[in-house]
Formats: structure tokens, sequence, C-alpha cells
């Protein structure tokens, strides 16, 4: 079924933030710092104030009040007036009567410096500070931005156990979303009020950093989320130009609108966090895994951003793929001066699974075992609980493997030099367990109205791409026997609808599906009791609901009767995901109502005289509990396979000269349609208690198990480990060398770094058949801390 | 997002006004043709003209007594899909048809390939970037920042067809304010990233001139990460004349490997009186790649670029010996 956007989309008439045009309205332009990390002496914008067509100039003076996605970390500044702390980082504002104006304007602003020693790498942010630490709140002297460590079981008779145990090191390199709108807002001020559209995938909490910042209530800021071109992550959090033009409409009363140049975007970032791993596991005879030993440390760039968080990503999930009886996670993050780096598609989770995917096979060629049979062995179970007390429920991984195998014919597949298959699988989450601000409010709500104009549904969701809006109306169309079409849409607009989160962590179909259908079921409920009675009927189960029918009437005299019966028609629904985390600190982040799964194998040649690499077949299974939209589904499952790619092979966040090295679409290399193999797609089928109809998520998991199964893809070609990414043909040749030489065929890290990290959190692993949740888990540890 | 400066456009008749114009005006004005080259560099502000200049249409894409005769206009997808012009010099016709991606093939000609600008990531970048950066030599600045102890600028020559078509001998036709000349394609280019051009600014590109004689067999194999819109990382270009199995001419040269195309006469010279092995081609290859200087200011590492010479020349020998081979 196509997207109901679909075709105001490709007909061009949606109205992204950048074609928003008001009459009387201002560009801004944002000077941004061109040193890496720098103390800011003085700002001098008197000779861009003098230029004609300049309306305002503000500088870190007019915003000081600071804000940041996490609680916890509120350490951006819209623009910066102390210290800068990347190439990128905000400094001025200016609002012009044409981009041009602003741009000169910028330029003419003159800000001092002081330098400061920056700081490019992991390695040198755990090293003591050469002249001061990127952010003083960490109180550290090095750049160590945070730390965690857990230890679920016992971890040294797990290691006891094992006949046999391995230890690996292995780097992922940061990469960026790329999405095709870049950044844009508009705001206005009038009656005392702001409006703000926007380019985001989180209204709600631009709403929040807003209120903040511009020190309004929320009362008085209205934030619309316009037609949105991609975001992946990358507009997840609020961003200082969308606070800057809000200031800025404030200050000339007239409405300004900043898009970001595609440098800027660079700059923006939050993406893929670059990760150093370390891990140890061990196994019996057989390939049970009896204990894991996983450390990482994560490159944040110079602000927290979602960091704080995907530190533990980068941790909780190993024990929802594989069953992990004794597990413990060291994780750090450090901050470098690079622009920040955050949640892109999958957050925090494709490092790890990188990782451990190539590190089990490694394990299993060294016991002999066939590493799939290896894999095999340790699924986790459906319906059971980690041993960090992540609960499992629905749980297709044997489905999906069994699908991508038979497909692939990867268990009778020809050997020959220079072609080789890949097997790697994943779990993701269906929507984060808790909230970002803790409270006990829903994440997401619904309301319907029917009246004359027919069904409208009102929800904060924010369409990115993903479809949600599609949901949305699918979802109410087939609790009230109509069409998508049928339903009208209001979405992302805090002054008229209802909340939802925002669209990220894979949450949206799970938690605004269910509050649909809650509203949606509420509705129907009244249109089927003025039907009865008007019918005489006494058992509600009697009228039918279906192809634009309530009963003997159409939808239309169905309304018309429950208006008259009740009134204006009004439902409403909500979600909120049951509490899961087990009883201990920390256990808020990567509790999810449900995981997906997937399973994947990749096909490559890879040529032994260049090294260049050629993905030729990519078959994929995704466990998506039940599609509600196969065509969306299958969507994001090949979106994220085209993503996973680029970033196995091509896509690298780098920096030189404290700059990022290439902040263009044409110099940063990402696939495109001709670099796309041949991809096939299954979808499994699990029927999740949890989920509206049984759905699960589909935006984030797939991408997962394609960036390892390309590196195995590679060692069954060529013989050799890629022990990171991306695959450049430079290090493939370097690894052959090796391999020629005699010495291990391999490219990759070779020590993880000493990280001070702290005494570990000690947790008593769960029954893993013990299920419960919310109150009733609540009420088994009342004394537990449980931190959110 | 980037805009282009404010700019004056002229719209002459003929070249020779064209040329006028320019000589007027000097250093303020630049020729424009397809723009596809011009325009992102404007927008970067690698250029700063005040005037641009439009190249009048010089189309026409016809074979005369033994050469290819191509207007400087004639556009990057027509000269490609030219059915004469891919028969008879297959190398040269591929090569446009390997430049950049379809919509700028059908914008970009031929005239401006071959005058396009050198390339360097540290001068491909905004206006922002390079002042964040320091500026270089290039533009605004009194460094190389890949080089910084060399006192000239090393950007890469990056037309694809440049090279295909020195392998050809072929000749521009250069029309100044007073009449035209012709000039070897080889002598066209100078060794040095800013001044890369041994043409005066002023003259246009009004035709280039392929000889095309019977029995000649070409190839160009480009590499490139992805093969429908980058710049080439290197290219080789070969042409070659076969008495029965052995060889009786050869020329190879290289793209993207230096400031100017690069002509590897050694390469061509071993092969001759020579027959075509898996030895020979290999012997040549390495010749071939030995004056390639790859700097660390393009795609990926210059020491896999270097690397790479020898394997794409080698392609191109065996692509030019057997046409119908890939
Ligand atoms: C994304 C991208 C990828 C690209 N990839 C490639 C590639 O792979 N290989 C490649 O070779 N190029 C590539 N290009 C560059 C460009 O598209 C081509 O070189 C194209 O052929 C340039 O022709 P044009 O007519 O557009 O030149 P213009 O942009 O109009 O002009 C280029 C230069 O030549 C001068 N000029 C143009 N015509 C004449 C004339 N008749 N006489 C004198 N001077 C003249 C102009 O003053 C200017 O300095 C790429 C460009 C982009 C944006
Ligand atoms: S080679 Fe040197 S001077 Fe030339 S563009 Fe590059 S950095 Fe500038």
């Amino acid at each position: 079924m196509p997207k109901v956007d679909g075709a105001p989309k490709v007909t061009g008439q949606a109205v992204y933030a950048d074609d928003i045009d008001l009459p009387r309205m201002l560009h801004c332009k944002i000077l941004r710092a061109q040193l890496p990390h720098a103390r800011i002496l003085s700002v001098d914008a008197s000779a861009a104030r003098r230029i004609p067509g300049v309306k305002a100039v503000i500088t870190g003076q007019d915003l000081p009040i600071r804000f940041g996605i996490l609680p916890v970390t509120q350490d951006e500044a819209a623009l910066e007036g102390e210290k800068v702390r990347y190439v990128g980082d905000p400094v001025a504002a200016v609002a012009a009567v044409d981009e041009e104006t602003a741009a000169a304007a910028c330029d003419a602003i003159k800000v001092e410096y002081q330098e400061l020693k920056p700081v490019m790498s992991i390695e040198e942010a755990l090293k003591e500070a050469a002249d001061e630490p990127i952010q003083a709140y960490t109180k550290r002297s090095d750049n160590v931005h945070r730390m965690v460590s857990y230890e679920f079981g016992d971890l040294a008779a797990g290691f006891a156990r094992a006949d046999h145990v391995r230890e690996d090191v292995f780097f992922f390199q940061g990469s960026t979303h790329l999405p095709m709108e870049q950044h844009s807002a508009v705001a206005t001020y009038a009656g005392g009020r702001v409006t703000l559209w926007s380019s985001t995938q989180v209204v709600h909490y631009v709403h929040r950093a807003l209120s903040k910042v511009l020190e309004l209530p929320m009362s008085r800021i209205r934030v619309i989320g316009a037609a949105h071109g991609g975001g992946f992550g990358g507009k997840t959090d609020p961003f200082a130009h969308e606070i800057v033009v809000a200031k800025l409409a404030m200050l000339t009363g007239r409405p300004v609108k900043c898009t970001l140049t595609r440098e800027e975007v660079f700059y923006a970032h939050r993406g893929r966090h670059p990760v150093l791993m370390w891990v140890k596991t061990g196994v019996t005879r057989d390939g049970r895994i009896t204990a894991m030993h996983f450390r990482s440390a994560l490159d944040g760039g110079a602000y927290g951003s979602y960091g704080a968080a995907s530190i533990f990503y980068t941790g909780t999930l190993q024990t929802v793929t594989y069953d992990i009886p004794a597990y413990k996670f060291e994780g750090a993050r450090v901050f470098t001066n690079k622009a920040p780096c955050g949640p892109k598609r999958g957050h925090g989770t494709p490092q790890p699974r990188f990782a451990v995917e190539l590190h089990l096979e490694k394990i299993a060629r060294e016991i002999g075992l066939e590493p799939v049979e290896l894999k095999r062995r340790n699924f986790v179970k459906p319906f059971s609980r980690a041993v960090n007390w992540l609960r499992i429920t629905s749980c297709g991984l044997e489905e999906c493997t069994e699908k991508v195998l038979a497909a692939s014919g990867y268990a009778d597949r020809q050997r020959q030099p220079g072609r080789g298959l890949g097997f790697a699988i994943s779990a993701y989450m269906s929507g984060a367990g808790t909230a970002i601000y803790w409270n006990d409010m829903p994440h997401s709500e619904v309301q319907l109205k029917v009246d004359r104009t027919g069904v409208t549904l009102f929800c904060g969701a924010m369409d990115i791409g993903q479809g949600s809006d599609s949901v949305l109306a699918q979802i109410a169309a087939e609790e009230l026997g109509l069409e998508p079409k049928d339903i009208h849409l209001v979405t992302a607009d805090t002054d008229t609808t209802p909340i939802d989160l925002g669209s990220y962590s894979s949450r949206v179909t799970f938690m605004a599906g269910n509050a649909a259908v809650e509203a949606a079921r509420r509705m129907r409920a009244l249109l089927v009791a003025a039907v009865a009675q008007k019918m005489g009927v006494a058992d509600l189960e009697e009228i039918d609901v279906a192809d634009g029918r309530i009963g003997e009437f159409s939808f239309e005299e169905a309304s018309v009767l429950a208006e008259e019966k009740f009134g204006a028609l009004a439902s409403a629904g909500s979600y909120k995901p049951p509490r899961i985390g087990g009883p201990f600190k920390g256990s808020g982040v990567g509790p999810s109502p449900a995981y997906s799964y997937s399973a994947c194998v990749v096909e490559v040649t890879a040529d032994a005289r260049s090294g260049i690499v050629t993905v030729e077949r990519v078959w994929i299974a995704h466990d998506i509990g039940r599609a509600i939209n196969p065509l969306l589904v299958e969507g994001q499952v090949e979106g994220s396979v085209y993503m996973a790619l680029g970033e196995a092979l091509m896509e690298e966040q780098v920096y030189r000269q404290g700059l990022h090295k290439w902040p263009s679409m044409l110099e940063y290399k990402s696939p495109t349609f001709l670099e796309t193999p041949e991809m096939h797609t299954f979808l499994v089928e699990t029927d999740d208690p949890e989920g509206p109809y049984g759905a699960k998520e589909a935006g984030q998991g797939p991408l997962l198990p394609v960036i390892p199964a390309v590196n195995l893809a590679v060692q069954d070609a060529l013989g050799i480990w890629i022990d990171e990414i991306p695959v450049t043909p430079e290090k493939v040749l370097r690894a052959l060398e090796a391999k020629a030489k005699g010495e291990p065929p391999r490219f990759g890290p070779k020590v993880f770094p000493s990280v001070p990290y702290p005494e570990p959190i000690r947790v008593e692993p769960p029954d893993p058949g013990d299920l419960r949740v919310g109150d009733e888990l609540e009420a088994a540890f009342p004394s537990s801390p449980r931190v959110r | 997002m980037l805009r282009l400066p404010r700019l004056r456009y002229l719209r002459p008749a003929t070249a020779a006004e064209a040329a006028a114009r320019l000589a007027e005006l000097g250093t303020r004005a630049m020729f424009v043709a397809g723009g596809t080259d011009l325009f992102p560099n404007l927008k970067r502000r690698q250029f700063e003209p005040d005037t641009l200049v439009q190249v009048p249409p010089l189309k026409g894409l016809r074979r005369a007594d033994g050469h290819f005769e191509i207007g400087a206009t004639v556009t990057l997808a027509e000269a490609a899909a030219h059915a004469g012009l891919r028969a008879a010099l297959p190398g040269f016709a591929e090569a446009a048809g390997l430049v950049s991606s379809p919509p700028l093939r059908n914008a970009g000609t031929l005239g401006g390939n071959l005058c396009v600008d050198t390339r360097c990531n540290y001068y491909n970048m905004t206006y922002e970037w390079r002042k964040s950066i320091g500026f270089c030599l290039k533009k605004d600045g009194d460094i190389c920042l890949v080089a910084p102890s060399s006192p000239r600028c090393w950007a890469v020559s990056s037309s694809d067809t440049a090279p295909a078509a020195m392998v050809l001998g072929a000749s521009v036709v250069l029309a100044g304010p007073d009449g035209e000349r012709e000039l070897p394609v080889a002598a066209l280019y100078r060794d040095d990233g800013i001044e890369y051009l041994a043409k005066q600014p002023h003259e246009v590109v009004t035709a280039i001139r392929l000889p095309a004689p019977k029995g000649l067999l070409t190839g160009y194999v480009k590499l490139r990460r992805r093969g429908s819109i980058d710049f080439p990382l290197a290219g080789a270009a070969v042409a070659l004349t076969l008495d029965g199995p052995i060889v009786t001419g050869c020329r190879v040269a290289l793209a993207a490997v230096a400031s100017h195309p690069l002509e590897v006469p050694e390469a061509g010279a071993f092969l001759v009186g020579k027959r075509l092995t898996d030895e020979t081609i290999s012997a040549a290859a390495e010749l071939a790649a030995k004056p390639a200087r790859p700097l660390d200011n393009a795609d990926l590492t210059h020491f896999w670029r270097k690397k790479m010479v020898r394997v794409i020349v080698e392609r191109a020998i065996r692509r030019a010996a057997t046409p119908s081979v890939t």
C-alpha cells in the first residue's frame, strides 16, 4: 500500500521548511568556529551591524542558557560565548534581508581567540588534557565524558567453566547520516508567541529546548514539524539554528529562516560514534557461551548529545541477541574536538554487533565449529529474560536465519577465491522503554474527531519519511472500516496535536500505533453503539464495521447517528510502555517492550589485485512481528541495507588538521543507486503480544547484521580479517600483504587503550523465565534503586 | 545554501567576439560553457570574476579525411553516444561517457572538459572551510597544504578526455580576437596546478580534432569510487596499432596523477615491436606507472592510487587490444 504522503512529495506539493517563504522574512546565517579548540577572547560585530540590510546580530551573550537533549548533559549553547570546541561550533548569528548579506555580515564579524590544543583521538582524550579539558563540567583532568561498568552474573565462574577463551580488538569508524534535506527552520514572533517550523525528528524536545533557552513557557511556543526530507537520527537533537531563528524573530519582529549548508549539516552531525572495542568470550567445547566481557571506548566529539545513552547501547543489547549467562560490560565516552556524535540509525548498537559477530566467527573457527552453527546454538529464546534483565518477547531469529541461509545457498556455497558469503544476525528495540525526561505520562497520544468532514486523526508523531503518517491512517482506517485515504491527518504540531515523543528509537509505529488503536477502538464503540440503538440490536458484536459501512448504515450516516446520540464525537488513546528495567541503577537504557530480529547473508566479490570489494547480493530476513504495511517495511529494510553498505565500505567521518576532511556530498563517499546490490528481503511475522496488531520495529534493526556480514564475506573470499570498518581497498591489500608474509592475515587495531573504568555495579541475574514487568516486577523488588 | 555570486553575464555571438570580450576584461571575466565545473567552483568562491562570457554554440561532430572534428560545445553525452565516434575511437567516446554523471554529461561540454580546473581536496571546499584550514597557493594563500615545502601547487588534472585525446595526437582549434590557431592537445597543458593551461586566457577552444586512422585501437579505463559520479582517481588512455600480433605503435597517457594529463612515451615505446603478452603488458604498465605522482589531496590514499596506476594501464592496454573485452 503506497504512502499517504507519497504523491505530495513526488509532485512537489509537500512544504519543507526551506520552502516556507513568509512576507518580510529575514535570512539567517551562523558564524561558526574556525578553530577546533579555543577560548573566545572577544567578538566584535560592529562592522557586521553597519552592513546595509543587516537587521540583527546576536552572540553568545544573547543566548547564555545551555541546553541539550539529555537532562544530564545540558552542555550546548545556541551560540558559544566562552569557548569553541570544534570547527563548526556556532559563535554568532545574523538576520539580514537576504542570504548573501547575512553571509557577508558573518564574514565581517571579528572573533579573537586564544588557541587551545585540540584533542582528536580516543587515545589522546584518555590522557591528561594539555591546556584544559574540552568540557569543564566533568570535573576531570582528562577528557573522559562518562563511564559505566556492570557485571551481570558471575563472570569469573563463567570463564572458569569455558573450554576456550578468546579476546579481540575492533574499531568501528564514525559516519554521518547524510539526509537529502539539509536542516532548516523558520520562526515567527507574533502576539507574544513564537512559532517555529523545523525539519526535526523531535518536535517535543525542540519545544522544550526553546522554552528553556528563550525563557518562555511552553504555552507561548508552537513547534510544527515541516515536511521532512530525512533524518536517520541526525535531527533528533534540538539544534542551535532552531533557537537562533526564534531569538532573531523575537528581536526583529520579522519571520526568520535558517537553512544549513551541506557543510553545516556535517558539523551539526550527531552521527555514528567511532568506537574501539575489546571483547573476550568463553565457550564450551560445543560452542555454548559461558561468559562475555565487553569493553567500549566511544569518541563522542565535543558535546554530550545522546552520548550518555550511546555508551549503554554499545553494551546492553548483546544479551538480547545471544544467550550470555554471565556478562560484564565496561563503557566509556570521551570528548574530542570534533562535531558531536549522537544517534545514527541503530544508535550505539551496530558497533558492538559488528565486533561480536566477527569475534564469534573467529571463536567458531578456532574450536572447529561451523560459525553459523555456533551462533545458532547461542540464539536467545523467545519469551525469556536476559542476564541483564531485558525481557524478550517474540523472537524470530531462527526463522530469519533459515530464510537467508536457504535463499542464499550459504551452506553449500562453492568456495572460490575472490567470491565469498558472510552471515550475521541482530536484535533491536521497538522503542525505548523509558522517556528521556522521566515522568509517568504517556509516550504517545492520539485523538480522533468525527464530524461532517469525516475522520481526522491528531497525533504529535513526526513522519520523517519512515511512513508513520501512513501507519496511523491505516490503523484508524482498519478499526473504523474505512480506507487510509479517508483519514485526514494532523500531525507534529504542538498546538493542535497531542504529544508523541518523537521519531527516534524505532518507537512510532509501536507506540503511536498502540495509541491509535486505542483511540480508534473508542471511536468505533461510539459509532457502533449509535448504530445498534437505531437498528434495535442488543449485541454490539453483531454490528459489522467494514468496507465503509457500520451495520446497515454508511459510515457517514453512522457518524450522524452517533453525533445525535453523544454530541461532539471525539476519542483519545495513549500508550506508555511497561516498566521493564531490572532492579538496579542504570537499568533504564536498553529495555524495550519488544525486540525486532534480523539475519543477513551478504555476497561479495573481492579483487585481490586492487583490494576493491563489490557487494553483489544481499539476503535479509527481518522479524517485524507483523507487517502493518509490508511495502513500507521492505522499504525500511532495504534502506537500512543500503545505509549499512555505505558504512561497511566507504563512509568515514575523518578529520585532518583539526577539520572535518571532506564536509561535502561529493568528497564524503556514500554509495549511490549504482553501488546498491540486488537485495532479497524476507519478512518474518512472529505476532508480538505487545505491539499494535503484533507489529515491531523495522527502521533500524535491519542495518545491524549487514556490516559484519560484509566483513565476513570478505574473509570468506580472501581469507583475511578486516577488523575495522570501512573496508577500504587499501586495508584489504595490507591484510593480503600480511598474509603473504606469513603474518596474521588481518587489518585492524592492535590494542585497546587503558581506560579508568569504575568498579562494576554487580547485578544478580534474574530467573530467565521471569517475565514480570511494571508494578508486578517492582513489587517483587521494593527497595531496589531503579534509575531511569 | 551556497549561492552563486552576483555576476554580469555576456552572450557574444561568435568565438572571436567572446575572445575579444575576455581580452578586454582580463582576469575579471571567465568563459563558461556547460558550467558544470565552473558553477560549483563559483559557489565555493574558487574564482571571483564579475563577468561570465558564454562560449557561443560551437556544435557539429563530423568525420573528414581521417579525423573527427568536434565543436567545443558538443556535450559529453553527445560525444559518448555518437555511433561513428564509438566505432572508430571507442577509447575517446568512453572517456567522455565516464565523466561525472548522466545529468552533468548532458550539460558539460568537451571544450569545458579539456579546460576543466585542476582539483585538490584542500581547494575544492567552501570559502569558510578554506578560511578555517588556512588558504593555499591556488586561491588566497601563500603555501601549499599538501606539500608545504614546495613552491608550487600540485592540484590534479582531472579531465578524462584530455589523456584520451593526447594518445590520438589530437589538437585543439583556438580562437583569439585576431584569428585562429591549432595547438596539439599535448601542448595545451602545463605542469602547474594553478596555471594549468598553456593557451592565452582569452583564447576560446572552438573545436577538437581527433585523428582516426584506420586500424587504430583505443581504450580508456577509469578508476573512481562511485561509477555514477566521481572524478577520476586515476585514468589510463591507450592507443595502439598492430601488425598481426606485433605492436607497431602505442601511446599511453594518464589522468589524475599529476597537474597535467601525463603521457608516458617510454611505456608506448617499450611495446613497439613486441607481442602483447601478460609479461609485456605488465612491464609496459610498470613503466607507465613510474612517473605517476599522486599526492594526499584526493580520495583514498595516494599509496593505493599509485599502486592502481599499473593495474588500470594493464586493463587499458587489454581493453584497446580487444575492444569487446571489458
Ligand atoms: C559532481 C561532479 C563530477 C564531475 N566528474 C568529472 C569527471 O569524472 N571527469 C571530468 O573530467 N570532469 C568531471 N566534472 C567536471 C565537469 O563536469 C566536466 O569536466 C565538464 O566536461 C566541464 O564542461 P563544462 O562545459 O560544464 O565546463 P564549464 O564548467 O563551463 O567550464 C570549465 C572551465 O573551462 C573553461 N572553458 C569552458 N569552455 C571553454 C572553451 N570552449 N574555451 C576556453 N575555455 C573554456 C571555463 O572558463 C572553465 O574554466 C565533474 C563535475 C561535477 C560537478
Ligand atoms: S596542491 Fe597545494 S596549493 Fe594546490 S590546491 Fe592543493 S593545497 Fe592548494
